[in-house]
């Protein structure tokens, strides 16, 4: 019990690291998944079949082997983040947010942008045809088509995988420990390798931590989910 | 290309702008190829010495013994263990005694919610680092069977769920017990939906065999850095890695849709949601 009660503030620390990882490449893959998806159903052929074949490859890929490419191979052919170097510091220790976090960050957002994608897709699959049909029979243009009737309503119909594709991004910030970020997997290491007679509660408290993000964002998903609910 | 719902067939002004963008696109992916390649042969990424250790069979013999081997294992281990799970939880959860359906509940809640990679550095402080080179092996095995098995246990549920209402009724009324229904009727017209939800789960449970890495276990990821270090070919490495990773991957995914059109036909694949609910329905 004693590694919580003297590193609280360290636990703290590295789930607040673990929600910014989760907020940033959240938002990221939000919008580069709904760009492919759109990619993915347009007119053009080229585009839908290059969407496709990104989406494909990078699903297919282990998270983890994307980040290390991107650490690793990424510097030596010239893709690096260094540029990004911030430090927040408070009083319980500093948020660092370097060079590796932003490289989880893009490869959480390559990575689950493909998941996006094809959850949208699934939502649009989802919009009954005569709805299309009717948009089209009244003249709207293919942006029109999927900007005022499909989109508004495939996004609602995405919700639920949509949710279970940011639940995922949650947990999938731990995979960033091998790429040096001090998130809370490396906590939960560093901790449990000097601790070992805690290692109990340790993995309670993370767990727990875990838990309680996860029904926070199940439970924002059902909510928005009733609100939005399209009345058929 | 008119197939679609969401356009009509193109007019012949719509034709050219199509035209235009598809040359457009075009272009930015023969740039963005080119800076790639470039970027690669600037760096010397491309020489042959930096591939050569891919097409050497000592190596190759390492690549597909040590990595896609061990991968395969990890990634076997863990779908039997998660099936198995998967069943002892999925009809916990519908059982009729609140006494095993709500410790089901919150197994299966507590494991989908918890990162595997945390699982895995659990299990390597308690059993791994004490039992040597099969210690992280085994706790990778463990942590899969833990999530998958969770994950499983809800596409066994809605698969039993989604056996039509009438079959469960049916056989209550002929007499038979809720046991006998659940492994007589309702199971077997259930696995075949469950089949492909649960080999699209294999593709989840070979990919996070990757994980180990951050516990020493074994596998394809875990070759990388003795190879880059060897020869300095991070970009080769990686790039190899993943292909490899993503022919497995495609290779399961086509038996899944093989496997839906046999034994589904034309309905939905099974899916479920990450999303926690406190559904408790029984059959």
């Amino acid at each position: 019990m004693t590694a919580i009660t003297e590193n609280y503030q360290a636990i703290v620390i590295s789930f607040v690291t673990a929600i910014l990882l989760f907020v940033a490449a959240g938002v990221g893959s939000l919008v580069l998944g709904t760009f492919l998806a759109a990619l993915r159903v347009g007119p053009v052929a080229i585009m839908r079949r290059a969407a496709g074949v990104y989406v494909t490859s990078v699903r297919n890929i282990p998270l983890l082997v994307v980040l290390l490419f991107l650490y690793y191979a990424g510097p030596k052919i010239g893709v690096t983040f260094r540029f990004v170097d911030i430090v927040i510091p408070t009083g319980w220790g500093d948020i660092r947010m370097t060079n590796a976090f932003a490289t989880a960050v893009v490869g959480l957002t390559l990575y689950t942008a493909c998941f996006v994608c094809e959850a949208i897709r699934s939502g649009i699959n989802a919009v009954p045809v005569g709805q299309a049909e009717a948009a089209r029979a009244i003249g709207l243009p293919f942006s029109g088509v999927m900007r005022q009737v499909v989109l508004p309503q495939a996004f609602r119909a995405a919700l639920p995988p949509l949710a279970s594709v940011q639940i995922a991004l949650l947990k999938n910030t731990t995979v960033a420990i091998a790429i040096t970020v001090l998130e809370t997997a490396y906590q939960l290491k560093q901790l449990t390798d000097a601790n070992p007679g805690d290692r109990w509660w340790l993995l309670a408290v993370f767990a727990g931590g875990f838990v309680l993000l996860v029904e926070i964002v199940s439970f924002a998903s059902n909510r928005m989910e009733r609100r939005w609910r399209v009345a058929r | 290309m008119s197939t679609s719902v969401l356009f009509d067939a193109p007019g012949p002004k719509t034709v050219r702008r199509h035209r235009l963008y598809t040359v457009l696109t075009v272009v930015v992916l023969l740039a963005l190829l080119a800076l790639v390649g470039l970027r690669l042969s600037s760096s010397g990424q491309l020489e042959g010495d930096k591939w050569e250790v891919f097409v050497t069979p000592a190596y190759l013999e390492r690549i597909l013994v040590d990595g896609v081997l061990e991968t395969l294992k990890m990634a076997a281990g863990g779908i039997v263990g998660a099936v198995l799970l998967g069943l002892v939880l999925g009809i916990g959860k519908l059982s009729d005694h609140a006494v095993v359906r709500l410790p089901s509940w919150a197994l299966v809640e507590f494991f989908r919610a918890v990162p595997v990679l945390m699982l895995m550095i659990f299990f390597f402080s308690v059993y791994g680092i004490y039992n040597g080179s099969s210690g992280p092996f085994w706790c990778v095995v463990w942590a899969l069977s833990l999530y998958n098995g969770a994950v499983l246990a809800e596409v066994f549920r809605a698969g039993i769920l989604a056996v039509p209402a009438g079959q469960a009724e049916a056989a209550y009324a002929i007499g038979m017990r809720k046991t006998q229904v659940v492994w007589i009727i309702l199971l077997p017209q259930a696995v075949k939906i469950m089949i492909p939800a649960i080999i699209s789960q294999c593709v989840v449970t070979l990919k996070d065999t990757s994980l180990g890495y951050a516990i020493a276990a074994p596998g394809l990821t875990a070759l990388a850095r003795p190879l880059y270090l060897e020869f300095q070919n991070h970009v080769p490495v990686f790039i190899v890695i993943a292909a490899i990773y993503l022919v497995l991957n495609l290779l399961l995914t086509a038996l899944a849709n093989v496997v839906q059109r046999r034994f589904v036909g034309e309905r939905k694949p099974l899916e479920v949601s990450a999303v926690g609910t406190a559904d408790q329905r029984t059959v």
